[in-house]
């Protein structure tokens, strides 16, 4: 079974809203904001074992 | 020599008796006696009553000369009201107390969850009742002073023990002096600060948080529901969570975590109270509304155990035995659990009914349940008070995403204090047919409550020993059933035969309940005559059988007694 993966196009319009609304949320509220959007991203997701995988991911070199 | 107060404590709605304190030189020498309970809480009130319905007499012995100071416990659940149904309290609680059902989380003036507890017309006890610990312990001090085998010793502090092989020895300190006093057996029943515990030199396992709460008590007239009203970053106290609730003759219950770097000195300074409580009632509407203080107090946030509630000739329970956090009401709907257990477990050891495997299987079951709490309240802990950064941030995005996202709102429902399940329990029959049914209360689980009449429940007729649920429509309970019934009766240990399905008395039974609708037949998973229930003296389920024969109701007996 193949997981949905984003194509370059979708990647980019990612990485560009993700910019920008941490610059609108400001130095105070951004990490609120990714707080936020990872527990929406995560109950989208509906696997909290592959959300735990993520977060190991994302802890690496940091 | 101890010299308690005589001076009644101060309260706005609470008239306090003053007891005469027990002096030894108007007694006569003290034998040894069967068991000493320390401490004259709840905890320890309902073990002496449960040890009494057993016939085992106590010494009960409190340092202070009236009931405590300020309201402390004041959420008592459906459980803990089945509980003092059976040492016969639960009518004046339920007269004076004020029931609830629904809480109500608060956000930027929105209620963004709202938890209903479920209610139906099988339940005699609503989920929750509010009514001030002193009246609970009025209650339970009334039904001791009734029961004959409880010596209530008031202005006795325990003040030192050596334990024995065998026994206990005591030194009580009184208003004229010390006396010792031996007991077979010492409950350890003298609460979070037990001295006891201290003195054993024993320690708390888990937790403790940082988040402090000041706990007041105002009298005011507001026109609210009997609901609890919890409040998470307000605007007066940013970050930080404040409670409310309802409780009988106009008070309510207040109580604001305090800015972290506070103390307690600081946070009761009664400058800083009015404050806080005048911004408190001003968010909600009622600003200017006069109120008055009755009691207040500072407590921390902790969820620890004690591994291990027997030591010895020592068993602990209650708050002596674990200190649990308030969110879900836990210390004394945990404590009456615990009284319970202990009550009939002690009681069937100094009668000889069973070993000494009794008392590790109360301290296995109690151990397991405060565990289980802990784990429980550490998720309320750390939504309501959350103990670092990382936890914070969590809590703030679930309040902000709430005000939209429905998904998140469950996480503001902390679980709320329910009845431990004894799923492991040595005491259940490994030869019974519990994995067969598909409902009704399975191996451990309390019993469910059926409604049988007008005021008239199935948990009305159990309790003070085994209790045998015989399903059938037959004339009589079978002769081999029954003369199991009648050698174990003749040890004497209490077993009552309760038949239900039949509409005329049932031979072999004391009591026939007809079930005419089937409802309780149906509660209890059921399908078919010849089936059965073997409910503790705590009244949890030790052994059920879609067919009971007498082999195997003889093991059931034997396994809920080992020897």
């Amino acid at each position: 079974m193949s997981t949905p993966t984003l194509r370059l196009p979708g990647l980019e319009a990612v990485y560009d809203a993700l910019a920008q609304a941490i610059d609108q949320a400001g130095p105070e509220r951004a990490e609120l904001l990714l707080v936020k959007l990872a527990l929406l991203n995560a109950h989208a997701l509906g696997d909290a074992d592959a959300v735990q995988r993520h977060i190991q991911a994302a802890l690496q070199d940091l | 020599m101890h010299q308690p107060t005589t001076t009644p404590r101060p309260s706005i709605y609470y008239d306090y008796r003053v007891h005469a304190p027990w002096l030894p030189s108007r007694h006569g020498p003290q034998p040894r006696h069967p068991v000493l309970i320390a401490g004259a809480g709840p905890a320890g009130m309902v073990t002496a009553l449960e040890l009494a319905r057993h016939g085992v007499p106590s010494v009960l012995v409190t340092a202070e000369l009236q009931v405590s100071q300020g309201s402390r416990a004041i959420v008592f659940t459906r459980r803990s009201m089945e509980i003092l149904q059976q040492v016969g309290v639960d009518r004046r609680m339920s007269e004076n107390g004020l029931p609830w059902r629904f809480g109500n989380s608060i956000y930027q003036g929105r209620t963004v969850f709202r938890m209903e507890a479920p209610h139906d017309a099988d339940d005699r006890f609503f989920p929750m009742l509010n009514i001030q610990q002193q009246y609970l312990e009025e209650y339970l001090l009334d039904a001791c002073a009734a029961q004959p085998l409880i010596d209530l010793r008031w202005g006795n502090r325990l003040v030192r023990i050596e334990p024995r092989a065998d026994h206990v020895r005591a030194t009580l300190d009184t208003p004229e002096g010390e006396y010792t006093l031996e007991a077979d057996w010492l409950v350890a029943a003298d609460g979070g600060r037990s001295g006891i515990r201290e003195q054993l030199g024993l320690k708390l396992e888990g937790a403790s948080y940082e988040g402090r709460f000041v706990i007041a008590d105002i009298r005011i007239d507001l026109p609210l529901p009997t609901e609890r009203l919890a409040f998470f970053d307000p605007v007066w106290n940013p970050g930080n969570t404040i409670l409310m609730h309802r409780e009988p003759h106009g008070i309510w219950r207040v109580d604001y975590q305090l800015p972290p770097g506070e103390d307690a000195e600081q946070a009761l300074h009664p400058e800083s109270l009015k404050a806080r409580i005048d911004a408190q009632l001003a968010m909600i509407g009622h600003a200017g509304t006069p109120w008055e203080m009755d009691w207040c107090s500072v407590y921390s946030a902790r969820a620890l155990t004690l591994p291990d509630y027997r030591h010895g000739r020592v068993l602990f329970t209650g708050d002596a035995a674990h200190l649990l956090p308030i969110f879900g009401v836990r210390g004394a709907n945990t404590g009456f659990q615990d009284a319970q257990a202990l009550g009939w477990q002690l009681a069937f050891v100094v009668k000889r009914l069973a070993g000494e495997a009794l008392l590790a299987n109360y301290s296995a079951e109690r151990v397991g349940a405060a565990r289980e709490i802990i784990d429980e309240a550490g998720k309320s802990t750390r939504f309501m008070a959350p103990p670092t950064r990382g936890f914070r941030l969590l809590r703030d995005a679930v309040l902000s995403l709430s005000l939209t996202q429905d998904f998140v709102r469950p996480l503001y429902h902390w679980r709320t204090s329910r009845p431990h399940e004894y799923t492991r329990s040595m005491l259940n029959s490994p030869g019974d047919d519990n994995a067969l049914f598909t409902a009704g209360p399975g191996h451990g689980a309390p019993p469910r409550n059926v409604r049988l009449g007008a005021d008239d429940f199935l948990l009305d007729h159990l309790g003070g020993g085994f209790e045998l649920l015989y399903f059938t429509e037959a004339a009589a309970v079978p002769q081999p059933l029954q003369d199991v019934v009648a050698a174990v009766r003749a040890r004497g240990v209490a077993l009552r035969v309760t038949a239900i399905g039949a509409h005329a008395p049932v031979q072999g039974a004391e009591r026939t309940l007809a079930d005419a609708d089937g409802h309780l037949r149906q509660r209890y998973g059921v399908r078919a005559s010849g089936a059965a229930y073997l409910l503790r003296p705590d009244q949890h389920v030790c052994a059920r059988w879609l067919t009971l024969d007498a082999t195997r109701l003889q093991a059931a007996l034997d396994q809920a007694l080992p020897l």
